[in-house]
């Protein structure tokens, strides 16, 4: 479990009602969130879940069609991006491939006429940090796509601003490089304590770096909760399905009283952490939360593919003709045919409404 | 052939030279090139020869004695009308028409292609579907309208009434190449300007322009070689002083009285052609590489 060491009372941005539409087409339709000074929000949805367009919104690349944006509690909504205290940092990186790496970080700080000093102390500041001194005076041309990454981090930093915006920072680099700027980014952020609001279509970014999550679809969010939350209790069924991977699996059945039937099959909800109800409903079980053994008591369910990955392997099983997936730190290689009896783990299970899709 | 394969290879990669394909390849090529060298071949010896040899009919023969007299006649001596102060008029009244038009066309057309890609103003579409059917409209149709357009301004007659139209008339092509190659640079490069607290000129002075050097080039070479041997607009929209200098060439070529002087004839059309020629030349390398950073990404 996370703890929200930095939820604080005091708001560093806030978004009331917001909405944009292009024509007829509603991209955002109402969009609420407040964020506490310090946190880091991570806004994860699929292509088209209107994220990196809440974004642009925040920074003013894009004017809104209703609402208000708050930023340390003054109106932006109509101010120009560079009077809104923001920085921001972009999937293509964005460097001027005309200027130096020096030319590019004081870009911004030169339009806003600081003095020259100032400028220097605050190109040196941020070079430290990001630990591109040896490379300030090349082009961004000769930099490597994790350098150039690290100039557009050292651009928004060199601002000194309150908030920063990241859109898909890490996605155009490779996956050894990810993992290894995601953990700059969650020390840059440790180190600084600034808001940092960071777009992202990748889970695993979200769950590592977020203090919160709020995940996206078509322009609606569908929940805003700590990573832990959102893992353990997601609202609807789409939250479930997109969180975890593989994704969960999920079961239509019946419940009477405290047990969930489907098809011959019986399933005790004692332990559920929620509200049951009778009738129809959806069970969603992830696939590191269902036990199994090869007889015994349990649902019987047959082996079709296994994909080993060397700490763990996924086991893909047909369970009364459906798919089911299963995550096991066992690495025994189980044939395809083999018939195993699974256990799943109610306490950490969620039931669905069929019609609303919420969770129970 | 079959001994090849016992060679040992040393050295660099080897590289045959001669094989049938390549004769066939070479030699189309340069019988292509000869062919389209031949004409310029005659004007260049023509242009070297006194009258009397060339009314001997031999116009494939190098001249017999070279001489750069017709030369020095086309370019201050040959008569149109009753100037005879040669072609040298009509180059500097052509310097004076396409170095500002050319300048100010494409100030304008990179501004336009700017702010049509990059700020998407309400009508956009509209203005720019507009501008495209200009460009589509032959220019006959519209010299009418034109005439009476720079009568009221004033302007007919004069030089810059001439540049006024030929950067209007410039401005629908240049427009498209500027929009389309501003709109395949990356959006998010424009956004991190707006973010670093540029503005409309300061985006386009100090982030878009210094990006778009190969279009540029490929923007002088068009109008430069347009607005050079445009000759249409040059003899509807001016008056004789003013004439440029393909509209000065017609008027000595085509002189209906005296002895016609091929060699002169000749030199005064060399002179006319030769600076597009020269642009070519210089620039060729960055037009093609213009041309082809515009096409990849546009």
């Amino acid at each position: 479990m996370k703890d929200n060491k930095l939820v604080t009372t005091e708001t560093s941005l806030a978004i009331k009602g917001l909405q944009l539409s292009f024509g007829a087409i509603q991209v955002l339709k109402d969009v609420n969130i407040e964020i506490g000074q310090g946190e880091f929000i991570v806004l994860l949805g699929g292509s088209g879940s209107g994220k990196s367009t809440i974004l642009n919104c925040i920074a003013g690349l894009l004017d809104i069609t209703d609402g208000q944006i708050f930023i340390n509690g003054k109106n932006v909504t109509w101010k120009e991006p560079k009077d809104r205290g923001i920085g921001m940092v972009f999937q293509s990186y964005a460097l001027y491939p005309q200027m130096s790496v020096r030319g590019n970080l004081a870009f911004g700080l030169k339009n806003a006429r600081m003095p020259k000093d100032e400028i220097a102390r605050r190109i040196k500041r941020a070079a430290e940090i990001l630990q591109i001194e040896d490379y300030l005076d090349r082009k961004p041309a000769a930099l490597s796509g994790g350098q150039r990454q690290r100039v557009a981090i050292g651009r928004a930093l060199v601002r000194d601003v309150d908030v920063f915006l990241f859109d898909e920072p890490l996605s155009n680099l490779d996956a050894k490089l990810r993992a290894e700027l995601r953990v700059e980014i969650k020390r840059l952020h440790d180190r600084l304590g600034n808001t940092m609001v960071y777009v992202t279509h990748d889970q695993i970014e979200a769950m590592t770096l977020a203090d919160r999550i709020a995940l996206l679809r078509h322009g609606v969010i569908q929940q805003f909760a700590s990573p832990a939350e959102i893992y353990s209790k997601p609202v609807n069924i789409y939250v479930a399905g997109f969180i975890g991977s593989p994704s969960m699996n999920f079961i239509n059945g019946q419940i009477t009283g405290r047990e969930f039937a489907f098809n011959a099959h019986k399933v005790n909800l004692a332990g559920y952490d929620g509200h049951l109800r009778d009738g129809p409903a959806i069970l969603g079980v992830r696939p590191e939360h269902t036990g199994f053994r090869t007889d015994g008591p349990g649902i019987d369910a047959t082996v079709e593919m296994q994909e080993h990955m060397g700490a763990e392997s996924v086991l893909h099983l047909r369970l009364d003709g459906q798919r089911f997936t299963l995550r096991t730190p066992d690495d025994t290689h189980y044939p395809e045919g083999t018939r195993l009896r699974l256990t799943l783990d109610i306490s950490r299970a969620s039931l669905f409404d069929p019609q609303s899709e919420l969770r129970l | 052939m079959a001994d090849i394969a016992f060679v040992i290879p040393r050295g660099a990669k080897p590289r045959r030279r001669i094989s049938s394909r390549n004769v066939i390849i070479y030699g189309t090529l340069i019988v292509v090139a000869l062919y389209y060298l031949l004409p310029l071949y005659v004007m260049v010896v023509t242009s070297l020869k006194g009258l009397p040899e060339v009314r001997m009919g031999n116009i494939f023969s190098p001249p017999v004695e070279i001489t750069f007299e017709p030369w020095v006649k086309a370019w201050s001596q040959a008569c149109t009308g009753l100037n005879c102060d040669g072609l040298k008029r009509g180059f500097w009244n052509s310097v004076r028409i396409t170095v500002p038009s050319v300048f100010i066309s494409i100030l304008i057309a990179s501004i336009n292609g700017y702010a049509l890609a990059n700020w998407k103003f309400k009508g956009a579409e509209f203005f720019f579907a507009v501008l495209m059917i200009g460009a589509f409209i032959p220019y006959q149709v519209m010299i009418y309208p034109t005439v009476i357009l720079l009568r009221e301004l004033g302007l007919y007659g004069s030089l810059t009434g001439l540049v006024l139209v030929h950067t209007i008339f410039g401005m629908p092509i240049l427009t498209l190449l500027f929009r389309n190659y501003f709109a395949a640079l990356p959006d998010e490069l424009f956004k991190a300007a707006r973010v670093d607290g540029t503005g409309f000129w300061g985006i386009y002075f100090r982030i878009m322009l210094p990006l778009s050097v190969p279009i540029c080039v490929v923007a002088v070479i068009l109008q430069v070689t347009g607005i050079w041997n445009d000759f249409l607009f040059g003899v509807v929209f001016t008056k004789p002083e003013y004439y440029p200098m393909t509209v000065q060439l017609n008027n000595i070529v085509n002189t209906t009285t005296g002895v016609k002087e091929y060699n002169v004839n000749m030199a005064a059309t060399i002179l006319t052609g030769i600076v597009p020629l020269v642009i070519y030349f210089v620039s060729g390398r960055l037009f093609v590489r213009g041309i082809a950073a515009g096409a990849v990404k546009g």
